[in-house]
């Protein structure tokens, strides 16, 4: 029998490799032709605990975890404690031998006789591989690529490692227990997470600068862009707190880099400040918040959409911006491009509003094309209109030439304090009122650039699923199921979350039989915004806030009770 | 050429008798011996009645938040290496809300002059004590006195081994100037911290008072000696040091970074040929 989908999940200690295993294969999976979605849950700490790599495989387009599972690949004995009762019909166990699992549907490998004890990951490797009645040559190639050619003997013993796990799994019926059904020619794509496709967007939208400060689940948006910064001329600099990260940024967007600043809720909290800032100071600033549960410091390395209210109501004063919510790794490349555009487009800060979930989530995606992505225009060496330079200059769009400092002999003069238009401290509060109206102008170009939430599904559906940014996935494929059913289902996904603009969906809303709205926090944010910008109330909220994304199945049990 | 009077003249928002005043003469003055045009310098300010001083200059001005002069020169500093970048503040915004930059400024030697006014008071809140108020130094704020040491800004930069530490007095305007002028030319972090009354809150340290105490370091003093900067950096009360008390020839933050070697960032263009490259290595 194959299967057109395989759940499978890599448990054990951090510091086990489990991770480098998991990255192989789904490389592995991806290069024949699978699609993946991969999410990653551990706890916060370097060594031990109980960490987990799902990847689940299927011939088909998925869009979401799974919470069955089809194929436990059990590096210690914990990991088959805890997760023995979410084994499918078909599920199985790989296990070392030693560990003694009772239990018939385990695989029991002599791990020491395979391989020596660093190498336990890679036989672990190759005995799924095997069960899954892969190409065990996809995964040496893979392997080969993964470690480089740097220690030909790790790579030796790796390579031997793996062909020995799969002369066993041969010799002991293991081969095949679980073969996945074969795909068709696979075209190139990359395996990329949501914080890989956020480095991605940014740097060919051209962003020059960054500054952070380390905090998961954002830092590997800032390790990626280190990672290329020399090759591709940005300057990423660890700064002493978010404080000074925002600040910097800020400074480096008024000399004239594009510049982003990535953390997640506690760090930006301390970030606020600066966000009144880039919005007074009308410098374009792209803010990339990757959601954790809170309040403080809650659960650091789990996922939550719990800070959409936090986000849009940041900063003191009253100033507009625009939210990106980017619920595929695709959209997360692509919408980190359109705020970098859209920042120095109306000169001030726009966020992007991720998660733990998605930012770890590895999916096959197609190469984006980037020899026709252009990256942002660079401003700051045209003439000025009038003279002598009035950085805030009052025009019809709220926008005014914006000229770098240095780059000419026109001096450049940005203010925090309410200020004329030549950027002076000023306390006339006739001119207060002129600024103050000049910034709101802005909110005209945002609204006209916003993103409309996709629509899916049948007019006048019975149930209509309301969600925004990564519970997508998760609420198309509860949808899908649904409609299987017979149902008539319809979704409505937000990938922008401000502004909100109703004329773009508010007859959905109205002409659905039931509205139900899909978050992953435990207040239902998205559907008390939608409420107080168009009065309707959604009346029914499927919520997750146990730090773990939402699957189907979590939607589908909450819709049947 | 230019001159004192292409930095301009401004109506002020100071109070008469202010040391801001012979500041800013300073600060002119010092612009105008390194020759620098209005527009090649940046100037970066938090706020405070200090923090108002570049808007009283003809330059490229970032008046930013309380405390956060540091992080924005840094950026800028960063994205424009061909900029002149001064940070102009007071000592409440610098060493009370800003400390930590302070420290990091410090430990990454970035080539950014810092000229700090400090009056040992918070003027413009009206009266209570700041980071520099000597111990007991009675205000509205603390009527029994102010409970904590006073933070030496010398002693700490000299402690760090900043590139360049220096103290000024507003009542020696030419000395001044030419403290400025070093620190601007100095390649690598360089504070200046100057000495000013403020005559509407301090009536303690009053022009007076620092007049009759600050005297210039004498010709031999050798500010490359750690060990007599150190120790030089602790005097206070009745005799006050004034000029360079600490030089150290250390290689600024910038010149770590290669992509710098090639301009402003903004400037350079976008490979795409070699971002490519970088995105295939996730296939």
């Amino acid at each position: 029998m194959e299967f057109e989908n395989v759940n499978l999940v890599i448990g054990g200690e951090a510091g086990q490799g489990l991770v480098t295993i998991g990255q192989i294969l789904a490389k592995s999976l991806v290069r024949r032709g699978y699609n993946i979605v991969v999410t990653q849950s551990y706890q916060s700490r370097i060594r031990g605990g109980h960490n987990t790599y799902n990847i689940r495989v299927s011939t088909e387009d998925i869009k979401a975890p799974q919470e069955s599972v089809d194929l436990l690949i059990a590096l210690n004995a914990e990991t088959v404690d805890r997760h023995r009762s979410e084994l499918s019909a078909q599920g199985m166990i790989i296990a070392d031998a030693r560990l003694d699992i009772a239990d018939d549907k385990c695989i029991k490998v002599p791990f020491a006789e395979l391989a020596d004890k660093k190498f336990y990951n890679v036989v672990a490797l190759g005995i799924a591989g095997a069960v899954l009645g892969f190409d065990g040559r996809i995964i040496t190639q893979t392997l080969e690529t993964f470690f480089g050619k740097k220690d030909p003997e790790v790579a030796q013993k790796n390579e031997q490692a793996l062909s020995e796990s799969y002369r066993w799994a041969t010799e002991n019926d293991a081969f095949g227990r679980l073969t996945l059904a074969p795909c068709a020619d696979p075209l190139p794509r990359l395996v990329l997470n949501g914080n890989e496709a956020i480095a991605l967007g940014a740097m060919s939208a051209g962003v020059k600068f960054c500054s952070f400060y380390p905090m998961t689940p954002a830092t590997s948006i800032l390790l990626n862009l280190i990672a290329a910064a020399e090759q591709m001329g940005l300057v990423v600099e660890q700064a002493e707190d978010e404080i000074a990260a925002v600040n910097m940024a800020l400074g480096a967007s008024f000399a004239g880099a594009p510049s982003l600043v990535a953390t997640s809720g506690g760090g930006f909290a301390l970030m606020v400040e600066g966000v009144s800032l880039a919005a007074m100071t009308e410098t374009p600033l792209v803010i990339i918040v990757a959601q954790r549960p809170g309040p403080a410091t809650g659960l650091p390395t789990r996922t939550e959409q719990g800070d959409l209210e936090f986000v849009l109501h940041a900063g003191h004063g009253e100033f507009p911006r625009a939210i990106f919510t980017p619920g595929t790794v695709e959209s997360c490349f692509h919408l980190t491009r359109r705020a970098l555009e859209l920042a120095e487009r109306v000169q001030g800060p726009i966020f992007l509003l991720t998660d733990q979930y998605l930012a770890d989530s590895a999916r096959a995606v197609l190469p984006f094309d980037l020899k026709n992505l252009a990256p942002v225009t660079p401003v700051g060496t045209a003439a000025p209109p009038v003279l002598p330079y009035q950085r805030y200059a009052l025009t019809d769009n709220g926008v005014s030439p914006r000229l770098l400092p240095g780059l000419s002999e026109h001096l450049v003069v940005a203010d925090s304090d309410e200020h004329t238009s030549d950027g002076h401290i000023t306390e006339d509060l006739q001119v207060r009122i002129q600024m103050v109206d000049k910034r709101w102008r802005k909110l005209e170009d945002l609204r006209s650039a916003v993103i409309p939430p996709e629509y899916q599904g049948d007019a006048q559906p019975d149930l209509l699923l309301v969600t925004w940014g990564s519970s997508q996935g998760p609420v198309l494929e509860a949808a899908a199921a649904l409609r299987k059913d017979g149902q008539h289902v319809a979704t409505l996904c937000f990938s922008q979350v401000w502004p909100l603009v109703e004329e773009q969906f508010l007859n959905h809303l109205q002409e659905a039989k039931q509205v139900v709205s899909v978050e992953g926090n435990a207040s239902g944010q998205l559907a008390r915004l939608v409420r107080r910008e168009t009065g309707f109330l959604i009346p029914r909220q499927v919520r997750r806030y146990d730090g773990l994304p939402l699957t189907s199945e979590y939607i589908l049990r909450a819709l049947t009770q | 050429m230019v001159s004192i009077e292409d930095y301009g003249t401004y109506e002020t928002a100071w109070c008469p008798g202010c040391g801001n005043f012979n500041i800013l003469k300073a600060v002119k003055q010092a612009l105008v011996a390194r020759r620098l045009e209005p527009h090649q310098v940046l100037f970066v300010s938090g706020i405070g009645q200090a923090a108002k001083a570049p808007h009283y200059l003809n330059t490229n001005l970032f008046n930013g938040l309380h405390g956060r002069s540091l992080p924005v020169a840094t950026g800028a500093r960063l994205a424009n290496p061909n900029l002149t970048v001064i940070v102009e503040s007071g000592d409440g915004c610098n060493y009370g809300e800003g400390g930590n930059h302070f420290l990091a400024a410090l430990r990454r030697n970035i080539d950014i002059t810092m000229l700090v006014h400090n009056n040992q008071i918070y003027g413009l809140t009206k009266g209570q004590a700041s980071p520099t108020s000597d111990e007991g130094m009675v205000t509205k704020a603390q009527p029994q006195g102010v409970p904590s040491a006073a933070f030496n800004p010398i002693a700490v930069a000299v402690a760090m081994h900043g590139g360049m530490v220096a103290r000024g007095f507003a009542g020696m305007v030419d000395h001044l100037a030419d403290l400025i002028q070093q620190a601007i030319a100095h390649p690598g972090f360089a504070l200046v911290d100057i000495l000013q009354p403020c005559v509407s809150f301090n009536h303690v340290n009053t022009f007076a008072w620092y007049k009759k105490r600050c005297y210039e370091l004498p010709s031999d003093y050798d500010p490359t000696n750690w060990e007599a900067a150190i120790k030089k950096a602790q005097e206070w009360g009745e005799r006050i040091p004034v000029g360079v008390i600490y030089r150290n020839p250390r290689p600024r933050f910038e010149d770590h970074f290669p992509v710098l070697q090639h301009g402003r960032l903004g400037g350079q263009p976008v490979d795409r040929e070699m971002l490519i490259k970088i995105m295939h290595k996730f296939a």
